[in-house]
This record gives C-alpha cells, structure tokens and sequence, in this order.
C-alpha cells in the first residue's frame, strides 16, 4: 500500500508485543505531546503529530486519536479514552442489585439488553436460581433483536463514515423498526432496564408475535438491498478490502473478541462455544471472514443480522408458556394485585424495592455474547443487598487496542474506515 | 409456590456448602499455585510473587488469550473471604481471567496485593491486550505494574489525584479538579 514501509515488517503476535519504536502504539503522555507540538519534525523523516477528535464525526462519540503521521500514512497512533467516563462502576457499588440494571444499561447503549443480560447472570449465579424456561426464551428473543438493531446501527454509521451517505438513512429507518417493538415490549427504545435478576420486567405485550413476523418480513428484502447498494459495489469493496488487516495470532494476542477476532477466520462465538440461554436448542451459524480486513468485519456483521433473524424465527415458534420471572420471593416482588389484598405482600413489597434483595458471599464471573464481542460481569458480594465489586469487562474498551496496529502504514483516510468498522460504543469503552 | 422457594433457597445453601468443602479439603495445585472453585469456575490463588510463575505456566499450557484483568479492594470487606490457609489476604486482589480455546476452558487468577506495596508484574509480553486493563486498575486502584509499556491513566484526566474505585475513596462533593492543558503526570 506505502512504499516507505522499508524494514520488514514483523508478522503475528510479535508485532503486537514489540515495545520499541516501531510499535503501533504510540506510548506518549499529554504533557510530551503538547511539547511536540504539530510542527513537523527537524529531522528527514518530516514527522506531524496529529490530533483527531474527541469531537470527529467518524469517532462515534468521543474517541480521540493521537496520530504520528509521514506525509499522508499513520505511523503509530494512541487511541485517548475517558471523555465519557462517569464512574459507572463505583456507581454500581451504591445501587441495589434490581438498581443495577438501570446503571448498566446505559454503558452500550447499542446494545444495552446484553449488558443487562450479564449483570443478571452474574447476579443469579451468586443467588444460585434458574429462571424459568419462558424468561430464558424472552432474554434470547431480546438479545437477537438487539444484535440486529445493533448491527444495522453498525451498517449505517459504516456507510456514512465511508462516504455512503443515504445508507445511513436507510440503517436507522430498519433500526427504528426494531426499537419500536423494543418500545413496545419493554416501555423505552434503550436503556430498557428489562431483563433483571430472577427473570425479566414484565412478559411481552399480545399480538408481539404479529410484530416480530412483520420484522421478519420487512428486514430481508432491505438487507438485500444493502447487498446490492455496498457489498458488491466496486467502489465500497475497494475502500474497504485490505484495509486495516489483523491476523488470528494478533486478535488472540490482542485480547479481541466478537467480529474482529472472528474476520481473522477464528470461528469463536459464545453462543456457540460456551452456550448459555437456550442457545443449543436453536439452529444457527457462526459467521467467520478470512482476511481480517474491514470488508471482513462488514460482511460478518451484515450476515449476523441474517442468522439472528433466523434464530428469532425459531424462537417464534417455540416460546414456552410459563412465567416470565422466578417465583421465588427473595428476589421477586408480588404480583400488583396482591398488594391490594395482603399487608404482607406490601411490606414485601416496600423491602425489595428499598432494601433490595441480599445476595450470598462470593464471587462470580458471567459472559454473553454481544455484538461486539464477550462482554463480561465480574461480581463481588460481600452478602450485603448491593455489590461490593462490580466490573464490566466491554468488549468495545479491549477492541480498541487493536486500532493501531489496524492502522499502521495504512492511510490517514483509512482509518477512519477502521475506527468504524471496530465499531467501538464510547459509553462501554469509558463507563 | 412458598414450595418452590424453599427448594431454591436449599440449592442455594447446599452450593455454598460444597464449594467451601472443596477448597479446603482437596487442596489441588495447578501452575504452582492453589486452585478452587467458585461459582462453578477454576479458580487459583496467588500471592503477588507468583504470580508472573503462575501466569507464564498458564501460557505455556495453552491459556492463548487474557480475556479480562481487573482489582478488588476488600479494605471494607465485612465476611472472611475463603482463601486457602498459604495465601495470606491483602487489600487488594488483582483478577486475572483468561480462556484456552482448544479445551474451552477458563481460570481466574486471584492475586493478593498487599496495600503497603501496591505492586505486581505485567502480562504484557505473554498477552498485549492486558496493556489497557492494566492501565485502567492503575488509574482505578494505584496498583503499579512493573515493566508495562504505558504505565499511565487511562480513563481519568493525568492530572487527576487518587484513585477514583478504591474504597477509601469518598463519592460525592468532589470539586472537579481540571487543570490546564500543561501539567504533570
């Protein structure tokens, strides 16, 4: 792509463990770079030290990029985080385990039910309960539409960012229809606080199968669509093939997960690889790429949100009857009607929703599968009826690691074809 | 339905019973240190010296992929925690995770930190992605680890005083203490 690339180029995980100066990473404090300057450099090489963002309208948010530039080619570059930091996790110590969920839901705000999702599996196993088998079906049929909603989120932010623009119209307008059944299942379009510990807020509204049938309707011939508007276009193929490489060595070395370790040819998927839900009782495929590239990532993500659609079409089909959150009384309310009959259930009541629920001493570590890779809850209780330790493991916070050495000797125009197709949700990467 | 509850609540007590009876009766090795269970997960307990022996035997047998790294402060900690009798507690507890994805397999490393001392090795040249978390339980706790690339805050300001998750840390009323652009580490 660059000739000035002339040392050879250290290939796999070695790349990515060099310290030295030909790292990707470019290891420089505020203080040294303000020092630098943007000037360029006195010595042949002409050296700019560039700054992009916070505020860039490809950076998703409020990612900042420190870049050290040759003529038009990044050299090493620092991805800067924390503009959104809000102290979610020492905010979580404050909460009550039924509070928590509103606070976490608010870290991917893509993706938020998968984050709830493993708050309360965390949660539940610490209480050690099962949720019964219709809240488990409901958290799947949830969870698959929200990687839809994501991934078609992905599809328009990755058209506009490359130049695409009327696809960004056309993501929000199949996301929308989402969100709307979203709305109507659990009262918001994000930050539902849905699924909760012991099962989910409430059971979804009559006729949701008419809704979901009406999603699987209207969504494919789109997805088509998208095919014939990017994915076999000349012009997206060439801004995107090759572009921003990474191999199986270098994402495992990397600590990436979800599409990017899987566009290396690396078919790992929770789902798939350490199920949990109902997830081995449906049918689904674990989509891989081969080159590692950005189009890679692209084509995963497009036909992730074909293979959700199937798994949501097996749910259809088989959603259990049954209870929609565990009739154990530690952990669940009473029902709104008993409230009015029994002075107990209002006691029982007024304690959860102030007191909350107190969860056994130890310690545990859930994860699920979101749309951008394994997202994790490591929970400490200390017995109490909040958690003593609450840490969430984002994917998008690791996967922007990968950035520099996704852009190194690549072009300055490229990375903003990276930057989107890392996907990263700044809330989740600063919490 | 008051039925159902009691069977749940005895599941409970019962996994809490034999999880406790494993660490301490059986007392297994693995990479040189103490393992256990804990939610159904393999756990090992390290000291803060064993810690780069215990993970460089990790890598070594197939560990390809540090999936997570964080700290626990358990200065406020009301219960014991259930560590094995050669592990003394600390203040801190650096969590490691990581994931052998040919045998599908997880352990969780805990590593006593001691307060006075806060100081562990880095992961770095065994897995580079720990280079931000490690980062993060910096800036979050005060936990130095030694021969990191970027040993440097990454999600509070450089300028920022104290170590925002640590449990002697107060919340709330904190004036906000931004400087300008030209200061110190």
């Amino acid at each position: 792509m660059t000739d000035i690339d002339t040392e050879p180029r250290v290939d796999g995980s070695a790349r990515v463990r060099t310290r030295s100066e030909r790292s990707a990473v470019l290891r420089l404090s505020e203080e040294a770079a303000a020092q630098i300057g943007t000037e360029p450099s006195h010595e042949d090489d002409h050296r700019v030290l560039l700054n992009m963002g916070p505020s860039h309208p490809s950076t998703h948010g409020v990612l900042r990029l420190m870049l050290e530039m040759e003529g038009e080619t990044v050299l090493r570059s620092k991805p800067v985080v924390g503009y959104l930091h809000t102290g979610m996790e020492k905010q979580a110590e404050q909460l009550s385990y039924l509070q928590g969920c509103t606070n976490v839901t608010r870290m991917d705000y893509a993706s938020p039910l998968f984050t709830e999702l493993a708050f309360s599996l965390a949660t539940e196993k610490l209480l050690g309960i099962e949720v019964p088998e219709r809240a488990i079906w409901i958290r799947m049929l949830m969870s698959e539409l929200n990687r839809m909603s994501s991934h078609l989120l992905f599809m328009a932010t990755n058209g506009m960012d490359l130049g695409a623009v009327s696809m960004m119209i056309y993501g929000w307008r199949e996301r929308e229809e989402v969100l709307r059944f979203f709305e109507k299942v659990t009262g918001l379009r994000m930050n539902h606080n849905y699924i909760r510990p012991g099962g989910v807020a409430a059971d979804l509204p009559d006729g949701w199968q008419a809704d979901v049938e009406r999603l699987l309707e209207i969504i494919p011939p789109r997805l088509d669509e998208y095919d014939v508007l990017m994915t076999g276009q000349p012009i997206w193929r060439d801004r995107l093939q090759g572009v921003g490489a990474i191999n199986t060595d270098e994402a495992l070395a990397l600590s990436a997960t979800g599409p990017i370790l899987r566009s290396t040819g690396y078919a790992w998927d929770l789902r798939r690889d350490e199920p949990y839900l109902a997830y081995p009782e449906v049918d689904f495929d674990v989509i891989v790429g081969s080159y590692g590239d950005c189009y890679d990532r692209y084509a995963i993500r497009l036909n992730e949100i074909r293979e959700s659609m199937r798994i949501v079409e097996q749910i259809l089909d088989r959603m259990p009857a049954g209870d929609y959150r565990i009739q154990d009384k530690k952990v669940t309310p009473p029902p709104r009607v008993r409230i009015d009959q029994s002075m107990e259930a209002l006691i029982h009541h007024f304690k959860i929703f102030t007191e909350g629920f107190k969860v056994p001493e130890g310690e545990a570590y859930a994860a699920v599968e979101s749309p951008r890779g394994e997202l994790g809850v490591y929970m400490v209780s200390d017995g109490t009826s909040t958690p003593y330790r609450m840490h969430v493991r984002g994917p998008s916070f690791i996967n922007v690691q990968c950035m520099p050495h996704m852009m190194q000797n690549g072009l300055i125009a490229d990375a903003v074809a990276i930057i989107s197709s890392v996907d990263p949700i700044m809330g989740e990467v600063d919490r | 339905m008051s039925d159902e509850s009691a069977a749940v609540e005895d599941s409970v007590s019962e996994d809490s019973v034999s999880e406790d009876s494993v660490s301490e009766q059986t007392a297994p090795q693995r990479f040189g240190a103490r393992c256990g269970e804990s939610s159904g997960q393999a756990v090992l307990f390290a000291t803060v010296d064993q810690y780069a022996d215990v993970c460089q035997a990790a890598f070594d047998d197939g560990f390809d992929q540090l999936i997570d790294l964080t700290a626990v402060d358990y200065l406020t900690f009301a219960g014991a925690r259930p560590l094995p009798t050669e592990v003394a507690a600390e203040r801190y507890e650096v969590v490691t995770q990581l994931i052998n994805h040919q045998r599908r397999e997880r352990i969780r490393i805990r590593t006593q930190v001691p307060a006075d001392h806060p100081e562990i090795a880095s992961v770095f040249d065994l897995w580079p992605g720990s280079e931000n978390l490690e980062r993060e339980v910096f800036d979050m706790f005060g936990i130095v680890f030694t021969d990191h690339p970027d040993m440097s805050r990454v999600l509070m300001p450089e300028s920022w005083d104290g170590h925002p998750l640590r449990k002697d840390y107060a919340i709330g009323s904190i004036p906000v203490q931004f400087k300008s652009a030209s200061n110190q580490r």
